[in-house]
Order: structure tokens, then C-alpha cells, then sequence
């Protein structure tokens, strides 16, 4: 443990050290870039602001990628059962993916009002596609002689599903889920700058009074948040595939 | 192509690669369909009767489900046929006592070495205790200290057993070693170039390995390869 928090703290508390030289120096203007301390100092004060901010993005966030897990493996199962699903249906995935997030946000106002309902589908719309696509993949590369055999003693579709298709599909599973789980945080901050709530609002209001070191006290949360979210993933990950997964054996 | 076995043979399938062993072998199985003619089990082993399903297939590679441990690979096929879960750990922990695995049944296959691997296929095939035994170049990836082991307990598996082996191979020595009738298959088209009885003592063993009748029988299967 010691030796894999170590080595990244060292440039933080080093990058940190110098930010804060160069602001007081005088060599960075401080209302482009705010001292760290002024940062901190930002965190301490809004403290209650930010907190009630991303407990509500937090939420927001996790129920929209929540909704993307669940939603995207019953997609990616539905697409894997036969090829003709599968070719009539998955660009229409792909296309999905490439509508560009900020432009839908205000339909999503439209269709989900000011609230968090908005926050949810904005986060949902943005992670969604990882799980999709990762899953699908680990499906369809089942090896080809476990299909033989789940086949030769008889065992329903269903059944090789939850027998075979899955588990084989976790690794790949897990790879979607951490990407969306950064994505999930993106689209809830979205959701929010056009739906108002959470840290996207207060983003955007101290941003209007030139308060720039909130800016980065939101910036940051929100960073931690996202960071947050995939270590519970890759917890997640190492409990349940460590005894069989070459990609979470540890020495 | 035209070929008959009888129940309780040992069959070898020789050929060069790509003439469709494998492809006979999954056939056999039902796994794929012929294009033309047809294949008649009689009786009918594919039909999966009250205790036991009659057609079990090893595949080249060990295949086993990388997140269950020892015991539950071994017990798949009696899971998949709906056995309650005490009778196919018992029956499961005998296959696998079949083939020398008595302890670390709860280790997962990450955890052994490839022979290892290929012994818990092998109890996954005999689990339901067939009637028929599909083996697709089983023991081609292992060494070959393994393999000889192997060889032997294969043998001596199908002697105990009294069950129709059909094995596929390309390696002339293991054939000749191990089957008391082989076939040669033509480079294409499934055309049968040799079908022959190997004159052996029933009993095989280590000491086969060096005798000339085994020389001689590798001699012939090699010359109706070459042909």
C-alpha cells in the first residue's frame, strides 16, 4: 500500500509547493490561477455550501451511473443475442455516443425540468456507452469451445447466460465501469450548469462574482468525486474477480 | 468417407492439419452438422438419460471456467443437467479422484500447472460417466513428461471403464501408444488412407515406449501420412 500512495504524492505536494511560490510571487496573476491556500482557505469558509453541493452531485452521479450499469448490460445482453439484433441496432449505439452531451443538456431541461431528474439523465446519457460497449465485447469473446460444452450437455440460453456469457464479460464489464464512472461525474456537472444544483451551480455562480478560488475548490471536489467513484470500482473489481483474474493478482 | 466404431474402441484419428479431425470429432458430438451423409449413434448416446449424459468431449486446450475452483469445474456438466448440489460434489470429487486430483479442489485454475488443468478436464468429461469420449488433442500444449503420464492414465481409464474412446491426434507415437485402432485421414475430402488395427499388448505402459512392435506400428502411420 505504502509504495503505491507514495510515489504520486510526491509531484502533488511539489506541484502544489510551486503554485502557491508562483502565485505569491507574482509571476501567475492570482485571479487567474488562485494560490492553493486561497483555495484551501475557499474550501474552509464555503465549507457548508460545498459540502450540501457535492452531496448533490454525488447523488446525482451515482444514480446516473447506477442506471447506466444496470441499463447498459441488459442493452449489450439484448444486442448479444443474436447477430441481426446486433447489426440493426449497435450503430445506433455508436451514433448515440458521438451526440455531443452539451448540445442534448437542454432538451433534457425540457423533458426532465430543473431538478435532479435532469442531473440523473445527463450523467446516465454520458456513461451509458462504455458499458455498452465493453460488455458487449466481453460477451461476444467467450471462448468458442465453452460454448461447445455449456451446449453439448444441454444448457438453455438463459443459462449460458448467467453461467458463461457473464462472468466471462466481467473483466470487460469492469473495464466499461471505470470509464463511465468519470463520465457520470462529467455529465452530472453538465446536468447541472444548465439545471442548476450541485457543484455545476456553484461552479457557475462564483464564477459570475470572479471567485475564482471557489471555482477551484468546486473543480476539485468534483475531481475527487470522479476519483471517488472509480476506486469503488476497481474495489469493487479486486474483491470479485482476485482469485481468477490475471488482471487483479496480487503477489 | 465410411467409418464404422464399435462400442468400446479405442480409436485414434490421424491426419495433417486441416483435414477435418476436429470437425469429425464436433459432428460426433452434434456440436456441428455435416454437410451431406449423416452419423448414427446405436444405440442413441447423445440423449441424455436420467443419471448421465452419454457423449463427453475433452477440447486441445484444459477450457475450464477461470472463476470456479477445482471441484465446481469438475461438477459443471452434472450442474448443467440439474443434480442437486451434494450428489455432484460426490460424484465429482470421484471423477476427479479418476484422475490422481485427491486435494486442492478449492484452488482456481490460475492456480495450477497446465497438466493439472488438463486432469480436471478430463474429470469434467468423465463426471457424468459417458459412454463416449471425444478427445480433441488433448495433451498437445504439455510437456512431454506429462503427456506420457497422461497417455497412461487415459489408457487405463478406458480399460476400467469399458467406454468408447475416439481421440484425436498428430502426434503418430501417441496414437500408436495409446489406441488399439487407428485411421489415417487424407490431406482433404475426409478420404480414409489407413485403417488399421495396432498389434500391442493390451497393457500400456512406459516400457511400450522403447519396444519395436510400437517402432514398427509408428513406422507404418507415419508411411500412410506421408503416402
Amino acid at each position: 500500500m505504502k509504495k503505491t500512495l507514495l510515489p504520486p504524492l510526491i509531484p502533488l505536494v511539489g506541484l502544489t509547493l510551486m503554485a502557491e511560490f508562483l502565485v505569491r510571487q507574482g509571476f501567475v496573476r492570482a485571479y487567474l490561477v488562485p494560490a492553493p491556500s486561497a483555495v484551501f482557505r475557499a474550501m474552509v469558509s464555503s465549507r457548508a455550501e460545498l459540502a450540501q453541493a457535492l452531496a448533490s452531485t454525488s447523488a446525482g452521479s451515482l444514480a446516473g451511473f447506477a442506471l447506466s450499469a444496470i441499463v447498459g448490460i441488459a442493452i449489450a445482453i439484448l444486442l448479444s443475442s443474436s447477430r441481426g439484433v446486433q447489426r440493426a441496432f449497435y450503430p445506433y449505439a455508436i451514433f448515440f455516443q458521438t451526440v455531443p452531451l452539451i448540445a442534448v443538456a437542454p432538451l433534457l431541461v425540457i423533458w426532465f425540468g430543473f431538478g435532479i431528474e435532469t442531473v440523473i439523465a445527463s450523467a446516465f446519457v454520458a456513461s451509458v456507452f462504455p458499458v455498452i460497449a465493453n460488455t458487449l465485447s466481453g460477451i461476444l469473446s467467450t471462448d468458442p469451445p465453452l460454448r461447445d460444452l455449456f451446449k453439448l450437455y444441454g444448457a438453455s440460453p438463459l443459462v449460458t447466460l448467467f453461467k458463461l456469457h457473464l462472468p466471462a464479460a466481467l473483466p470487460q464489464v469492469f473495464t466499461g465501469l471505470r470509464v463511465s464512472a468519470g463520465l457520470a461525474v462529467v455529465g452530472a456537472i453538465v446536468g447541472e450548469f444548465i439545471a442548476g444544483g450541485g457543484l455545476g451551480s456553484v461552479v457557475d455562480v462564483a464564477r459570475t462574482q470572479q471567485r475564482i478560488d471557489k471555482v477551484f475548490a468546486a473543480v476539485l471536489l468534483a475531481s475527487l468525486l470522479g476519483l471517488g467513484l472509480f476506486g469503488l470500482i476497481n474495489l469493487l473489481s479486486y474483491l470479485m474477480l482476485r482469485r481468477w483474474h490475471a488482471s487483479e493478482q496480487l503477489e | 468417407m465410411d467409418l464404422r466404431i464399435k462400442e468400446g474402441e479405442f480409436l485414434a484419428v490421424l491426419g495433417p492439419s486441416g483435414c477435418g479431425k476436429s470437425t469429425l470429432l464436433r459432428m460426433i458430438a452434434r456440436l456441428a452438422e455435416p454437410d451431406s451423409g449423416q452419423i448414427r449413434m446405436e444405440p442413441n448416446t447423445m440423449e441424455p438419460n436420467k443419471d448421465r449424459f452419454q457423449t463427453a468431449f475433452v477440447f486441445q486446450d484444459a477450457n475450464l471456467l477461470p472463476w470456479r475452483n477445482v471441484l465446481d469445474n469438475a461438477a459443471l456438466p452434472l450442474e448443467l443437467m440439474g443434480e442437486a448440489r451434494a450428489r455432484r460434489d460426490e460424484r465429482a470429487r470421484a471423477a476427479l479422484d479418476q484422475v490422481g486430483l485427491r486435494e486442492a479442489l478449492d484452488r482456481y485454475p490460475a492456480q495450477l500447472s497446465g497438466g493439472m488443468r488438463m486432469r480436471v478436464s478430463m474429470a469434467r468429461a468423465l463426471v457424468t460417466e459417458p459412454r463416449l469420449l471425444l478427445l480433441d488433442e488433448p495433451f498437445a500444449a504439455l510437456d512431454e513428461i506429462t503427456r506420457f503420464h497422461l497417455d497412461v492414465q487415459l489408457r487405463e481409464l478406458w480399460q476400467r471403464r469399458g467406454m468408447t474412446v475416439i481421440f484425436v491426434t498428430h502426434s503418430v507415437s501417441e496414437a500408436a501408444f495409446l489406441a488399439n485402432r487407428a485411421v489415417v485421414l487424407a490431406r482433404s475430402g475426409g478420404a480414409i488412407k489407413l485403417d488399421r488395427r495396432l498389434e500391442l499388448p493390451a497393457v500400456r505402459n512406459n516400457e511400450l515406449r522403447g519396444d519395436p512392435r510400437l517402432g514398427q506400428e509408428m513406422r507404418l502411420l507415419l508411411g500412410a501420412i506421408e503416402e
